[in-house]
C-alpha cells in the first residue's frame, strides 16, 4: 500500500494558535503547546507549524516556543515563519525541528534555500509557495507577508526553488484556505507535474474524500488547517485527526 | 525501597544505557529526547575520546554519505567506533544515513563506509512508477525479513517514517533485518552480530519507534 502523509497545520500568532480564512480573520483556537501535545497523542503523520506574525511583524522566530514544541513531537515537525538566514535554521535545527519551510526569504534572496540544503540536505528544506487566483480565475504568486514578488509566474517559482535545492513544495491555495470547500485539483495536478520533489497541497480539505482528491492530482502530502481544529457549521475548536485505519482505507479504495 | 534507590543512583561509574554520537551530520536531540521519554538515560557525546566503555551506541545521522564519511573521518571517530563494535562489541545502532556509513560503498559518492556490514548502498528503485518521487518521504509498513531483537515478526503492525534516497543491498539475505516497499521492496534495516542498521527514523515514528528503542535498550550490553 502506498500511503502519503496527512499534515495538520498550525498557524501562530502572537503566541496564540489561530486559523485563518483566506488568509485573513484569523480566529484564536487555543494554546500552541497543547495542542501540539494533543496532535503528538493522535500520531499524526507529520506537523507543520506556521507562524504568520513573524516577517510582517519584521521579527524572526519565537525559539523558545519552538523548542518547547518540539519537546512534544515524536514525529516530524516543519517550522516556517521568520526565517531570514541560514544561522536561523541551524538553531531551529538544533532545537529539534526536521524541517524549515521559507517563504520570504526564498522569494527574496534563494540563495538561502542552497545554504540552508548544503548544510542540512535537500529534505530538511521546505518552500512555501501561496498561489491565489484572479477574476478570471487565472492563479499567481502571492505574498502574504508583503514581501515583493519578483515574478509573478508561480509554476516559475516552484522550479526556481527545486533548482536552489528545496526538497519538498508546500502549495497553498490562498482561495481555499479554511474554506472546508475542497481542494484546487487543477492546481496541484500543474504543481505536481512542475516539481520534481515530493509536493504538499494546502487549503481547502473539508473531507477525507478531499485528502484524496489531492493526492490523485499528484500531491505525495496533504495538509490541512481547519478540517483539524473546527468541528461542526458553527466551527467550534475540536482538535481531531483520521484513524490510521480510516486514511489505510482511503489509500486503498479505487480511485 | 529508598535504600535502595539511593544505591542505584550513587553509583559512579555507571555510563548511561546509550551513547549518541555528534559529529554534526544529524538531529541528535530528537533521538535523546526519545530515550528520554522512555525512562532511558542518554549522553551526546561530541569527542571520539567520550567513546571508551560506553554501553551502547547510537549512530545518527542525515546528508550525503561522502559528507557523513568525511565528518567521521575529521573528527577522528573511526578508529573509536572501530573498537567499540568490532572489539567490545557493545550495541550499535546506525540510523538513516548513520545505517548507510555502515556499508562499504555508497552510489551516491566515492567515500569508502565503515564496512561492519557487507552491502553497498544504491538508489531508490521505485519501478518505474513516475507518481513516486524521490526521496522516498513518509511512512512505510515495515517487516521482518528474520526473528530479531528489534523488529518483532509477530505479524503486528509496524510502521516508520522514513526521508531517504539511496537504501543498502546486502550480499547475504541473512544481514536483512527487515523490508518495506516504495515502488519495489528494500532494505529497510540490516543486522550482523551486534551491529543493527535502520534506514527509518524511529524517532520520529511515535510508538512505533519508542518500541523498538526500548526493545535496544533489552540488548545485553
Amino acid at each position: 500500500m502506498l500511503s502519503h502523509r496527512v499534515i495538520p497545520c498550525l498557524l501562530l500568532n502572537d503566541g496564540g494558535l489561530v486559523k485563518t480564512l483566506k488568509f485573513a480573520k484569523p480566529k484564536y483556537v487555543g494554546d500552541p503547546i497543547n495542542a501540539v501535545r494533543i496532535f503528538n497523542e493522535k500520531e499524526v503523520d507529520e506537523l507543520m507549524v506556521l507562524d504568520i506574525g513573524a516577517t510582517r511583524e519584521g521579527r524572526g522566530p519565537d525559539f523558545d516556543l519552538i523548542e518547547q514544541l518540539a519537546g512534544e513531537c515524536f514525529m516530524p515537525l516543519c517550522y516556517g515563519g521568520g526565517i531570514r538566514s541560514f544561522e536561523d535554521a541551524r538553531t531551529l535545527f538544533k532545537l529539534g525541528v526536521e524541517k524549515v519551510a521559507l517563504q520570504s526569504a526564498a522569494i527574496q534572496s534563494p540563495g538561502v534555500i542552497r545554504e540552508i540544503a548544503d548544510h542540512a540536505g535537500e529534505q530538511a528544506v521546505v518552500v512555501s509557495i501561496d498561489v491565489k487566483r484572479n477574476w478570471r480565475g487565472k492563479p499567481s504568486l502571492f505574498s502574504a507577508s508583503g514581501a515583493p514578488i519578483r515574478h509573478s509566474d508561480w509554476l516559475a517559482s516552484i522550479r526556481e526553488a527545486v533548482a536552489m535545492g528545496a526538497g519538498e513544495i508546500l502549495l497553498t491555495a490562498v482561495d481555499r484556505d479554511g474554506t472546508l470547500q475542497g481542494v484546487d485539483s487543477d492546481l496541484i495536478r500543474e504543481a505536481a507535474n512542475c516539481a520534481e520533489v515530493p509536493l504538499i497541497a494546502n487549503g481547502g480539505v473539508g473531507s477525507l474524500s478531499d485528502i484524496r482528491a489531492a493526492t490523485d492530482a499528484g500531491a505525495s502530502a496533504v495538509a490541512a488547517g481547519a478540517f483539524f481544529v473546527f468541528h461542526g457549521p458553527h466551527r467550534a475548536v475540536l482538535i481531531t485527526y483520521p484513524r490510521y485505519d480510516d486514511l489505510r482505507a482511503l489509500w486503498n479504495s479505487p480511485s | 525501597m529508598t535504600t535502595e534507590m539511593a544505591f542505584n543512583a550513587a553509583e559512579p561509574d555507571q555510563r548511561p544505557d546509550v551513547t549518541i554520537v555528534d559529529c554534526g551530520i544529524g538531529n541528535i536531540r530528537s533521538v535523546q529526547r526519545m530515550f528520554e521519554a522512555i525512562d532511558g538515560r542518554a549522553e551526546i557525546i561530541t569527542d571520539p575520546g567520550a567513546i571508551t566503555g560506553c554501553r551502547r551506541l547510537i549512530l545518527p545521522g542525515v546528508g550525503a554519505f561522502d559528507a557523513g564519511m568525511r565528518a567521521l573521518a575529521e573528527g577522528g571517530w573511526i578508529e573509536a567506533l572501530n573498537e567499540v563494535a568490532l572489539v567490545e562489541k557493545a550495541p550499535v545502532l546506525g540510523i538513516c544515513l548513520g545505517m548507510q556509513l555502515l556499508c562499504r560503498h555508497s552510489e551516491e559518492g566515492r567515500a569508502e563506509g565503515l564496512g561492519w556490514i557487507k552491502a553497498d548502498v544504491v538508489r531508490i528503485d521505485t519501478g518505474g512508477d513516475a507518481r513516486l518521487k524521490i526521496p522516498h518521504m513518509g511512512w512505510t509498513e515495515t517487516y521482518a525479513a528474520k526473528p530479531n531483537p528489534l523488529i518483532p515478526s509477530d505479524g503486528a503492525e509496524q510502521r516508520f517514517y522514513y526521508v531517504h534516497k539511496y537504501r543498502a543491498r546486502c550480499d547475504r539475505r541473512e544481514d536483512v533485518l527487515a523490508t518495506a516497499t516504495y515502488g519495489t521492496e528494500f532494505v529497510s534495516a540490516v543486522h550482523r552480530d551486534n551491529i543493527f542498521g535502520v534506514q527509518f527514523h524511529p524517532e520520529k515514528s511515535h510508538r512505533f519507534g519508542m518500541a523498538l528503542f526500548r526493545r535496544f535498550l533489552e540488548l545485553p550490553c
